[in-house]
């Protein structure tokens, strides 16, 4: 039996269980990564966002000083290297642990916060089985985390916040990205992290997709052709590039399934890349004992799902009658600083997104 | 345009570049954030308030540019890598160029290193005057360019001779 179950232990699961902790909830943190931290440990470059919630930090450092925190709560803690299978009723899960998958765990829990992320997108095209063609998320871990070169000569799919960086990270392993593609007329991602690319030489080509590779047993070259604004081929513009891997960062979804099967109510809203609970400004969904944060509950940054867990942490943990000294102010700070962080052009769609997946007036 | 191919169009700069007069009066910054994103360490990193602070975290830098004493102490404090410090008279047939770098290897001081514009186009060589490394990573480099050319560099290329891909 554990107070708060939490269920991902990337930014929004980490600062949630900090949280809860800190109010003195008995927090459960369990991640399927060898190591907590979600996709942060991969994060080489400054995070952006406040001052308050780590701007100017590298995503590792970050990781590295919320993994310390955790360790300091005795009223912590941390599975890892576990995945949760299954959600049962009265807030019981199952955990299946173990290199081999071989222990099965049930936890009852009196509150769960689902923290469990995003699944990258796949992109169909021709040849997309040879090897040589990853994941955003695979380069990652395979060049950050183990320090493996994923390629020599690459093409990123992707002009949105993923694959600048990916990009940036890749020509800082001495890698040659021959060209960034990107299938929307302009770059979605950061137009900072665009530049600093683009003067390392890399070409960024808007309204492109990748059409082909060939090769017989791995990637020897990509076909790359101009889109018109109905996303069609455009005959005649095509380009070949000599590559051996495809980098794609094609978007994210929302991983939900839990939430799914816990029966919350499910909303397809396409500003938040897919189907996401609903919820109320505290975060809980339309089951009273569960909450969500960070990108399964809308695909956004590091910062916004920090600030999200946070919320959750707290309201769960308050909602079980932890004192919380300040809690009104404490609460309506943290919104105030979300809401700061969405008040952006670029953060149009996604503030769209969340007026059509939240619940007004918080019961169901 | 910097939308579709990430260079920053003339337009785009001359709503960064401080006026000819202060140019020549010395070191001063020029910050290339041409984007509304939610980002404030630079605002906090000016000890001068050079850098205005910020009344909204989405608000596009603002420079005082006679506060500004071309010091540098943001270079390092950007994520985007979008300050440069340029000294227009830093020699009579020569400008300084202060950029950040984050790949390996650095250049040493007084070696030659490959001058980039915003396109990443080779524009020649150039001396290294200065490389300051920094905690955070983010280092600073020092680099002395023709006059014509302090427009217009904006990153390096070193050569990696122990390690030629």
């Amino acid at each position: 039996m554990t107070d708060i179950a939490i269920i991902g232990g990337g930014p929004a699961g980490l600062s949630a269980a900090i949280y809860a902790a800190s109010l003195g909830a008995k927090v459960t943190l369990i991640d399927d990564g060898l190591e907590l931290g979600g996709q942060l440990i991969k994060q080489t470059h400054k995070f952006f966002g406040s001052e308050k919630q780590f701007a100017g930090i590298r995503g590792i450092e970050i990781a590295k000083k919320m993994i310390q925190d955790i360790k300091e709560y005795d009223n912590i803690e941390a599975i890892a290297n576990s995945t949760v299978t299954g959600y049962y009723e009265d807030e019981v899960i199952t955990i299946v642990q173990g290199v081999n998958g071989d222990i099965l765990k049930k936890l009852k829990a009196k509150r769960i916060i689902v923290a469990t992320g995003a699944l990258e997108n796949m992109l169909p095209f021709v040849n997309n089985d040879l090897p040589g063609v990853y994941g955003a998320g695979a380069v990652q871990t395979l060049m950050n985390l183990y320090g493996v070169v994923p390629g020599n000569n690459i093409l990123m799919v992707g002009a949105g916040n993923i694959g600048l960086i990916v990009s940036y990270q890749l020509l800082q392993a001495g890698i040659k990205v021959e060209a960034i593609v990107e299938a929307l007329p302009r770059i979605g991602g950061y137009l900072v992290h665009a530049s600093k690319i683009r003067r390392l030489g890399v070409p960024i080509y808007t309204s492109h997709t990748l059409k082909e590779v060939y090769g017989t047993d791995c990637i020897e070259k990509a076909v790359i052709s101009e889109i018109n604004r109905n996303f069609e081929f455009i005959p005649g513009t095509e380009k070949e590039l000599e590559v051996d891997t495809i980098c794609l960062a094609v978007g994210l979804s929302p991983l939900s399934d839990l939430l799914w099967q816990a029966g919350c109510q499910m909303k397809y809203v396409p500003e938040l890349c897919g189907y996401v609970a609903l919820r109320d400004d505290n975060m809980k969904t339309t089951k009273d004992k569960i909450y969500i944060a960070g990108d399964v509950a809308g695909i956004e940054e590091a910062s916004s799902a920090m600030l999200e867990g946070q919320i959750a942490g707290l309201n769960a943990a308050v909602s079980l009658g932890y004192k919380c000294d300040n809690y009104q102010e404490q609460d309506k700070k943290l919104k105030a600083e979300l809401r700061e962080l969405r008040d952006n052009p670029l953060s149009e769609e996604i503030k769209i997104g969340i007026e059509k997946a939240l619940i007004r007036g918080g019961r169901d | 345009m910097l939308e579709r191919t990430g260079i920053p169009t003339d337009d785009d700069l001359e709503k960064v570049i401080p006026d000819k007069k202060r140019l020549v009066q010395g070191p001063v910054v020029i910050i290339e954030c041409f984007q509304k994103i939610p980002c404030d360490p630079c605002a906090i990193s000016c000890k001068l308030g050079a850098i205005k602070p910020f009344r909204d975290i989405n608000d596009l830098p603002q420079v005082d540019f006679d506060k500004c004493t071309g010091c540098g102490i943001c270079i390092s404090s950007c994520p985007g890598l979008a300050i440069f410090v340029i000294d227009m008279n830093y020699l009579d047939e020569k400008s300084l160029i202060k950029l950040p770098h984050e790949i390996l290897p650095l250049p040493e001081k007084g070696e030659d290193v490959y001058a980039l514009d915003r396109a990443g186009s080779m524009l020649g060589k150039v001396k290294v005057i200065k490389v300051l490394k920094i905690k955070n990573k983010t280092n600073i480099i020092s680099i002395e360019v023709p006059k014509s050319m302090v427009m217009k560099v904006r990153s390096i290329k070193v050569e990696d001779k122990n390690n030629e891909r």
